[in-house]
């Protein structure tokens, strides 16, 4: 039996520390609440309902979904990531965090928002999350997104110190499996983020402040898809660290394999990124050879998920036995659903069953044709970020905040009340996206205004309507959960320590899993892999084909 | 220990499923001829409306059953925006923004393609039964994203 952290005994974040983490994760909830209304907006349009003409303000169908992507897949995910990996590897390593690092990753967090809310509420970039040129925001816009990722670099830089000061002192020793898998995460995210990077500062920012006259659509789209891919990873990846290292103690199992878990997150750091052309398939001007390639490596990368899925249940079968749980299913029941962090993490995975299967259908590279940008694509992710992460990170909410506060959780019956009726919720609506989509419904679309209908589409929409409205319900209920433990909560009893696991199969000190925890080597390798998936792409294409005027057509 | 066993077992499966998938996917492209949009040249977006043939936009007969549609997207239009072609027709969309990206997406069928400043699409597809299908531009393209449509009428 292994520890999967180095001072098992116990580690104290000290208090200063945990009010910075405890900032920068509220931004993120916070950034969850404010997408979630334009959510509701959005589904009741499927449903032939237009309720935005109530709103006090962003009534704009577009901007709302703008605001709805950018704050709920960026804002919502990279604050609470830069918050949670950093407390999380400083536990794991019992290494101090560094104060100047926190509030550089706060602070940067906070003027993106500043920027980028003002972009967005003042109509100054109805460009959808995707960005794709040339619609054209204003550069604030801009600025307050790359602002976002260089928060979230000062994260990594932040977890990437910690590691190597421990390594320095612990020359030999294997690296502690949760920080191990937090600094793999972000070690993807460094490689994942150069396509925007390149994008955002080399073109669109420049191109928005009139430096440079036109841009190039077709590159900028690939750039933005060569981070694209790897992001919803490092969306969820977060969700998996608190499957794999965290869940199993809180419903009293056990992690299956020390070793399996470096490879699946070592295989995330491989293949995340070169497999963007798979939002792509489409897409005039790159060869169907790469794109076929694409495909291959993105059912490569489907691989770790279903690795995941195995271990994931059997260290839940582990605690379910432990509590006395029977027969084939029997250990289900005995899980400790009363416990709102636990029901709702269960209640993402069940949800990611279906989010899985409807990604590898996207990936399936003829069969795409039949779904891509129609209601079938939010219809699948809604079940991956809209909820296997989403329902995640509101479970781990229900110990984290605690911890961070020193209060009690508030209403633990509510928060139960609350995984169920969204998960529930999403459920129907991907049910109503899905079939939609599959009767040629299209995504990003105001269907409540379009000039076209499809008598077929009633049921469609009406289950999106009734599925998005539950989990605007859902979603409520958790903030008022958050909000009545932050303020009401009773002091002094939140929980002391993170829930991290022991491993059943510990790792090796001289077996070939030591070679895993080479990240830097398995970093390079990741390098040549897109190198390869890429590189003929870009010498076919390259120079930049800067054909393109701004449009603000909204 | 047994779960190592039946960790093995499940990684096994999960692999071979993917092969067959891949393998099935192969078989579409290949012997069926289910193809995706890839390289069909490039375009100067100001230019598309003097550039053959997307200077006379519409339905042209290739040859017997053989058809071919030029369309200009537009915000918010595609000219034309009504596509009239014989059931058993094979026809080739040929399209290309003036602005900014576009989508095109006859529902019921896989034509399913963006229109990239830049960039020529073209992809082909076999109507074999007659009737009447929505044209829609399904890539958000501004205010009056959800407007911008046709059809594509089977006789």
């Amino acid at each position: 039996m292994s520890a999967i952290v180095a001072s098992p005994e116990g580690f104290d974040i000290p208090p200063d520390d945990r009010r910075l983490i405890r900032w920068t994760v509220y931004i993120g909830y916070f950034a969850l609440f404010a997408g979630v209304a334009h959510g509701f907006a959005q589904a009741m349009s499927y449903a032939g309902i237009d309720i935005l003409r109530f709103f006090p303000f962003l009534q704009g169908y577009y901007q709302g979904l703008t605001a709805h992507g950018v704050a709920n897949a960026l804002f919502f995910t990279f604050a609470f990531s830069n918050g949670f990996l950093p407390l999380l590897t400083s536990r794991a390593l019992a290494r101090r965090l560094h104060s100047g690092l926190l509030h550089g990753t706060l602070w940067t967090l906070v003027a993106a928002n500043i920027l980028v809310i003002f972009a967005v509420t003042t109509n100054r970039a109805s460009v959808l999350y995707t960005s794709y040129a040339p619609l054209q925001a204003h550069w604030t816009y801009y600025l307050g997104l790359v602002l976002l990722v260089v928060s979230s670099y000062v994260a990594a830089a932040h977890l990437i110190v910690l590691l190597v000061g421990w390594k320095k002192e612990h020359r030999g020793e294997r690296i502690p499996l949760l920080a191990f898998i937090c600094v793999a995460t972000y070690a993807m995210w460094i490689l994942a983020s150069l396509g925007v990077a390149v994008s955002f500062i080399g073109f669109l920012l420049p191109w928005s402040l009139g430096i440079l006259e036109r841009t190039d659509p077709l590159l900028n789209r690939t750039l933005f898809w060569f981070t694209g891919h790897a992001i919803v990873y490092v969306w969820l990846l977060p969700a998996y660290i608190s499957w794999y290292a965290l869940v199993p103690r809180q419903v009293g199992g056990k992690i299956v394999s020390d070793p399996l878990t470096r490879v699946v997150f070592v295989m995330f750091l491989l293949l995340s990124v070169p497999t963007g052309f798979h939002h792509q398939y489409t897409d005039p001007g790159i060869g169907t050879r790469m794109k076929a390639f694409h495909a291959l490596l993105t059912f490569g990368v489907f691989y770790p998920s279903l690795a995941t899925a195995f271990s994931v249940v059997a260290s839940l079968e582990i605690g379910g036995r432990a509590r006395g749980g029977r027969g084939v299913l029997g250990w289900i029941k005995r899980l400790p659903w009363g416990d709102p962090s636990v029901s709702a993490q269960l209640l993402a995975m069940f949800t990611f069953v279906f989010g899985g299967i409807t990604g590898l259908i996207n990936a399936s590279y003829t069969m795409n044709q039949v779904v891509h940008n129609t209601a079938w694509i939010p219809g699948h992710f809604h079940m991956t970020v809209g909820s296997a992460v989403a329902l995640t990170l509101m479970g781990v909410a229900y110990w984290l905040i605690p911890y961070l506060t020193g209060r009690k959780l508030w209403g633990r019956r509510v928060a139960v009340a609350q995984a169920w009726i969204y998960a529930v919720g999403v459920l129907i609506f991907a049910r109503g996206m899905i079939s939609g989509g599959l009767d040629g419904m299209p995504r990003r679309t105001f269907l409540a205004a379009a000039a076209y209908h499809k008598d077929s589409w009633a049921l469609a929409g009406a289950l999106t309507g009734i599925g998005g409205t539950l989990m605007t319900l859902g979603a409520l209920l958790f903030f008022v959960v958050i909000v009545m433990t932050i303020w009401t909560g009773r002091r002094g009893e939140g929980p002391t320590d993170i829930p991290f696991a022991e491993a059943l199969l510990p790792p090796t000190t001289s077996g070939w899993d030591t070679k895993l925890d080479r990240l830097g080597w398995w970093f390079v390798a990741a390098v040549v892999l897109v190198a390869i998936a890429y590189g003929p792409f870009f010498l076919q294409y390259l120079p930049p084909h800067l054909v393109s005027p701004g449009y603000r057509f909204f | 220990m047994r779960i190592e066993q039946y960790e093995k077992a499940f990684l096994g499966v999960g692999a071979a499923m993917l092969v067959v998938f891949l393998v099935a996917l192969a078989y579409t492209s290949i012997s069926m001829g289910v193809h995706l949009p890839g390289r069909a040249g490039e375009i100067d977006p100001a230019q598309v409306r003097s550039i053959p043939p997307f200077d006379e936009p519409g339905v042209r007969e290739l040859g017997p059953g053989r058809y071919e549609a030029v369309i200009v997207a537009q915000a918010w239009g595609f000219q034309p925006n009504e596509i009239r072609v014989p059931a058993g027709s094979e026809v080739t969309f040929i399209a290309a923004t003036v602005d900014v990206i576009h989508g095109l997406y006859v529902e019921g069928t896989r034509v399913n393609m963006m229109l990239i400043p830049g960039q020529v699409s073209r992809n082909t597809y076999r109507f074999d039964e007659a009737g009447e299908h929505l044209l829609a531009c399904h890539e958000y393209c501004g205010i009056g994203h959800h407007v911008m449509s046709g059809k594509v009428v089977v006789e």
